[in-house]
Formats: C-alpha cells, sequence, structure tokens
C-alpha cells in the first residue's frame, strides 16, 4: 500500500488530506509536494487531516516536523486533525504536540487558523 | 511451540512495507491485538529504514536479513544489515538523535523501538554492520481463550 496526497489551498492555509501508509519510501513524495506548493502558494499555516492514514513511522513524524519548520520561518502554524491513536501515540513521544497543535476534525482545525 | 521464519531482502525503500507487512501476517497466528500488531508493523519499519538509509546509505546492492520466531506469547526478531555500522551505540539511542538531520530524518527510531518492544539490543561494528535483536511478549490474556 502505498500513499495518497490530496492538497488544496483555502487562503494561505494549505490542507494535506494524506491516506494509505507514511514511511520513508512515501515521506519524499510528500515532502517534494508540500514543499513546492507551500512556495508556490505563499503558504503560511498547515492543516493535517490524518483521518484515512492507516501508519505512520518516524520517517513521518521527520518530514512533518520540516514542514512545521517551512512555515514557522513565516510565522505560521501547523494544526493536525483526525488523528487516530496508534500515529497519536508517536506524536506524544516525540513532543510535537508542543508545537503542533491538534484539533479532532478538519473543520476545526480551519476554524482554529479562522479560515472556515 | 517454536515457530521460526527468515526473510532476506533488497535495502530499497519499497521494502519497507514489504517488511513489516510480511513480519506482521507471520505474527498474526498468535492472535495478537491490533495495538500490538501496529507496534511489531512500526518497529519492523524503524530497523529497516535505518540499515537502509544508515547502514547502507541508500545502496540497493545491500541486504537486510529479518530471523522471527515465535513461541508461546513471545515474538523474538532479529534484523541485520552488513553495512556501515554504528560508532556510538549509546549516542544513537538517544531521542531526537540523528546523523542526518538535513533528510529530516525525527532521531525517534530507537525511542519507539524501546517504546513499542520489551527488550531492544544492538550489537553494531564499524565497518561490519548492526544487528538489532527485539523481544515482546504478547498480553496473556487472550492466549488463554484459546
Amino acid at each position: 500500500m502505498s500513499l495518497n496526497i490530496d492538497m488544496e489551498t483555502k487562503h494561505d492555509v494549505l490542507c494535506i488530506r494524506l491516506s494509505g501508509e507514511l514511511d520513508h519510501h512515501t515521506a519524499d513524495e510528500l515532502r517534494e509536494q508540500a514543499t513546492a506548493l507551500i512556495e508556490k502558494n505563499n503558504i503560511r499555516h498547515i492543516v493535517l487531516n490524518l483521518e484515512h492514514l492507516s501508519f505512520m513511522d518516524s520517517s513521518g513524524l521527520g518530514v512533518i516536523l520540516g514542514r512545521y519548520k517551512q512555515i514557522k520561518q513565516v510565522h505560521g502554524e501547523m494544526v493536525v486533525c483526525a488523528i487516530s491513536p496508534a500515529i497519536q501515540r508517536l506524536f506524544d513521544m516525540s513532543g510535537l504536540f508542543k508545537i503542533i497543535k491538534m484539533e479532532p476534525t478538519e473543520e476545526f482545525a480551519l476554524q482554529r487558523l479562522g479560515v472556515a | 511451540m517454536k515457530n521460526e521464519m527468515n526473510l532476506q531482502f533488497s535495502a530499497v525503500s519499497q521494502n519497507e512495507s514489504f517488511a513489516r507487512v510480511t513480519v506482521a501476517a507471520f505474527i498474526a497466528q498468535l492472535d495478537p491485538t491490533m495495538d500490538e500488531l501496529t507496534e511489531i508493523k512500526t518497529v519492523v519499519s524503524e530497523v529497516v529504514t535505518n540499515a537502509i538509509i544508515h547502514g547502507y546509505e541508500n545502496d540497493p546492492s545491500g541486504m537486510v536479513y529479518i530471523a522471527v520466531s515465535i513461541e508461546d506469547s513471545l515474538i523474538d526478531m532479529t534484523i541485520k544489515d552488513n553495512g556501515l555500522g554504528i560508532a556510538d551505540v549509546e549516542e544513537a539511542r538517544q531521542p531526537l538523535f540523528t546523523t542526518k538531520p538535513d533528510l529530516e530524518r525525527s532521531g525517534m527510531g530507537f525511542t519507539i523501538m524501546e517504546n513499542f518492544m520489551d527488550e531492544v539490543e544492538v550489537h553494531s561494528q564499524p565497518g561490519r554492520g548492526t544487528e538489532v535483536r527485539l523481544r515482546k511478549h504478547l498480553k496473556l490474556n487472550k492466549m488463554l481463550c484459546n
């Protein structure tokens, strides 16, 4: 199983919806696609919807942290939503929730960033 | 009854999902919980990814070896490579430590292994390769119902 990446720009917010499996093999593609769109559309904030992500490992943490650092440069925020308990454990373990916010749904995440 | 399997494959990133799915299929006969299955898959992914990125530095001619044995509720896995090895294993095991921050490595691989398994042993020799032995007892209450 591979990774499917769906991205949508709403004002200065990039919604990234992932389905499938995010590992070292698929992280490269996500990094390339997201980085290009962040630069092209002058993105400031990211909403990361993980509702349909069935697997993630530390390579996923790395690529997420990389995108956080990218938008941090323009004082943006990252909000992750619809995260499964298994993937939430990885976020907890790595301390990512100290810098990345969590919301139950994409709608709440967009509201938090003022674009819903 | 003891049951064993061995797997060897090229050190290419396409095989990361092959490795974790294969190991998961083998241990499925112990009737693990979904959480336990996810933990095993994540750990296999971490070790195999380390072998590919750090052990062989993405040289596809390298081979990764996985041996798994199961007996009662115990899973005993050894994953090894004949790659570059790790100079300082203690340092490598520190949370967030990575030699490749430019590649957006999180440095969380060993921390995840230690959190998801009962025992993690790392044997490595620079220039010779790395062997990681991981053991985990599945929860016994379900075993008694079988």
